[in-house]
């Protein structure tokens, strides 16, 4: 456990010490907080339906900044190890492939969750400046920020998978964006024929993120979505422990 | 490849293995081999490194050295073949063997975003060593390699010696049993060789040494022991000293002689002094006639100062160029691949 930690704070520094985390958080902020700009404007034009925070978590200003996030947060993580070098002093300190892995993977969904943090701030902005209530229920706030984690680990591990096929960081997001892209976009095959079937059109539709971020975000959960993202994350972590270890043997 | 299998050749080698406290071989490899693709790059090597030795892997670029070292370290596995380290086997009981090793790969991969004492701190905590000891070894480290200066510097800025020094610390800091580096001064500054192999000498008091380099000269200067590596099999082995008796003359090209006296006479003379094959005239500077010798075989030089002293000459030069590993080695690279290439195209 003490081998994992020591590893884990160096993913999670490292982060920081390089521009990079920076670069994401600013530009995350500059895309969510238009977005939020846009969200409490629609008010302004008279009543709706939905509240503050479900209209911030599901419009395409969000769904492109959450999708760019996933290649711009995993593409180093393994590739720039096999790249320049490092991986050898790693791989010959008494450490084991899955500690590697899973320090890897919190790492990076640690970093995640800290870009998450500042959007907590528009919402309480908004109860401090009208003392409204931003959403419904205070569930509605767990609600959405557990599926943002969920698919967060879900996409994270298939992008620690993708950068631990190669070695160029390059290749490894491309890798990312097409693989977190597919399973995003996935539920719209309904929309494309009318002949899919109704069975194809329901599954498809029960693994739309933004059909589940409408529910979660007004204070449904859904256990289907929480068990699919739990199983998948562990299945990429698997397919990157693999992928990892197939040096040995490649 | 269990630990219990204690049979055979590694078993008789293991034989005085007292509940794990003696051990008097540290490295022991029997039948390693390595290919990449069709190519071999080790072929069924096996050597053993006592306890306190310095062994030195010499070879050309390509001959096998860098990949035999990633193999010990548990970086690479093998085709076949055995490796025990510190009694470990490195494939069944990898992070027990690895923690017996401190590992200085070929260009030395640092992490440039981190600070030196802050990396060798973290390099520290990876290899096991307890939480209160890490900053006494850290500074042990930083200590031994000359680091302080350069202790709170981002390593991305450091020059290439220190970025050495750096890997040599962090091969160093939990005092590990056995010290693998591989190639240690390549690519650095007179000084600075001279600096690591002061260094490298003075850690073996307490640690088995195995460091590879091409450069001949570094390994007869630092190592107890030398094993010439080609084409991923050891061709020989030995003091440095025994690998220059072992091939043949040990003297190589000329002996240079500078004597007062006419300079035919002289070179009749000494033509005749047993096992010499030529004599040459390099010309006169003043009266000086200066002479160059080759011997047939064989060391004449005592032949020679006897009849010159016969003759009454006076004598102000007679110095002999003594084979250096450089010419060793090159003759037994030249045989080494001669010989394979006759078994190869009779078959």
């Amino acid at each position: 456990m003490r081998v994992f930690w020591t590893l884990w704070k160096r993913e999670v520094a490292s982060a920081f010490y390089t521009p990079m985390a920076w670069v994401i958080l600013f530009f995350l902020l500059l895309v969510t907080g238009f977005n939020f700009y846009a969200g409490v404007s629609v008010l302004n034009h008279g009543p709706t339906e939905v509240t503050v925070v479900e209209s911030f978590f599901n419009t395409i200003f969000f769904w492109f900044a959450f999708l760019l996030l996933f290649p711009l947060l995993t593409m180093r993580l393994f590739s720039e190890e096999y790249r320049t070098g490092t991986i050898e002093p790693l791989m010959t300190a008494p450490v084991r492939d899955a500690q590697v892995v899973l320090a890897k993977f919190f790492g990076v969904l640690f970093l995640y969750c800290v870009l998450w943090i500042p959007t907590g701030l528009y919402f309480l902005i908004f109860w401090w400046q009208t003392r409204l209530q931003a959403a419904g229920a205070i569930g509605a706030y767990i609600g959405s920020y557990l599926l943002l984690l969920l698919m967060g680990a879900f996409y994270l591990s298939i992008g620690c998978f993708c950068s631990s096929l190669t070695r160029h960081q390059i290749t490894a997001a491309v890798m990312t964006f097409c693989l977190v892209s597919l399973v995003f976009f996935a539920s719209l095959l309904s929309f494309l024929s009318g002949s899919i079937g109704t069975l194809m059109r329901s599954v498809s539709i029960s693994f739309s993120p933004i059909d589940q971020m409408t529910e979660f975000s007004r204070g449904l959960y859904d256990t289907r979505p929480i068990i699919w993202y739990l199983v998948m994350t562990g299945l990429f972590l698997f397919l990157t422990l693999q992928s990892f270890q197939s040096r040995r043997w490649r | 490849m269990g630990s219990s299998r204690q049979s055979g050749f590694l078993g008789a080698l293991h034989g005085n293995l007292v509940g794990g406290r003696f051990l008097p071989f540290m490295i022991v490899v029997h039948g390693l081999t390595k290919s990449y693709g069709p190519t071999d790059a080790v072929r069924d090597l096996s050597f053993s490194v006592k306890r306190g030795e310095i062994v030195g892997f010499l070879g050309p670029n390509g001959a096998g050295k860098s990949t035999t070292m990633k193999i010990l370290c548990g970086y690479l596995p093998a085709d076949s073949g055995e490796v025990r380290i510190a009694g470990f086997d490195i494939f069944s009981n990898s992070i027990k063997a690895r923690s017996r090793i401190g590992y200085l790969p070929e260009n030395v991969p640092l992490y440039p975003e981190m600070r030196v004492g802050e990396y060798l701190a973290y390099r520290a905590a990876l290899k096991g060593v307890r939480p209160r000891r890490i900053p006494e070894k850290v500074e042990d480290a930083l200590e031994l390699c000359n680091l302080r200066p350069v202790q709170r510097q981002l390593i991305g800025t450091l020059s290439k010696g220190y970025r050495q020094r750096v890997g040599l610390a962090d091969a160093l800091v939990n005092e590990p049993d056995i010290l693998i580096l591989d190639e240690p001064t390549i690519g650095l500054d007179p000084n600075q060789i001279r600096d690591i192999r002061n260094l490298i000498r003075s850690l073996a008091s307490r640690h088995t040494i195995l460091l590879s380099s091409h450069i001949l000269s570094e390994v007869e200067m630092t190592c107890s022991r030398v094993m010439i590596l080609n084409k991923g099999q050891i061709i020989a082995s030995g003091t440095p000293s025994e690998l220059r008796d072992r091939s043949g003359s040990s003297l190589s090209g000329a002996i240079r002689l500078e004597l007062l006296a006419p300079e035919k006479t002289a070179q009749e003379k000494l033509r005749k002094v047993q096992g010499i094959a030529s004599v040459n005239s390099l010309g006169m500077k003043g009266d000086w006639a200066t002479l160059e010798i080759l011997p047939s075989g064989g060391d004449p030089r005592v032949a020679l100062f006897e009849e010159i002293v016969r003759q009454g000459w006076k004598l102000r030069e007679l110095s002999a160029h003594e084979a250096s590993l450089e010419e060793i080695f090159t003759s037994l690279v030249a045989s080494a691949s001669q010989t394979s290439s006759t078994t190869s195209s009779r078959s």
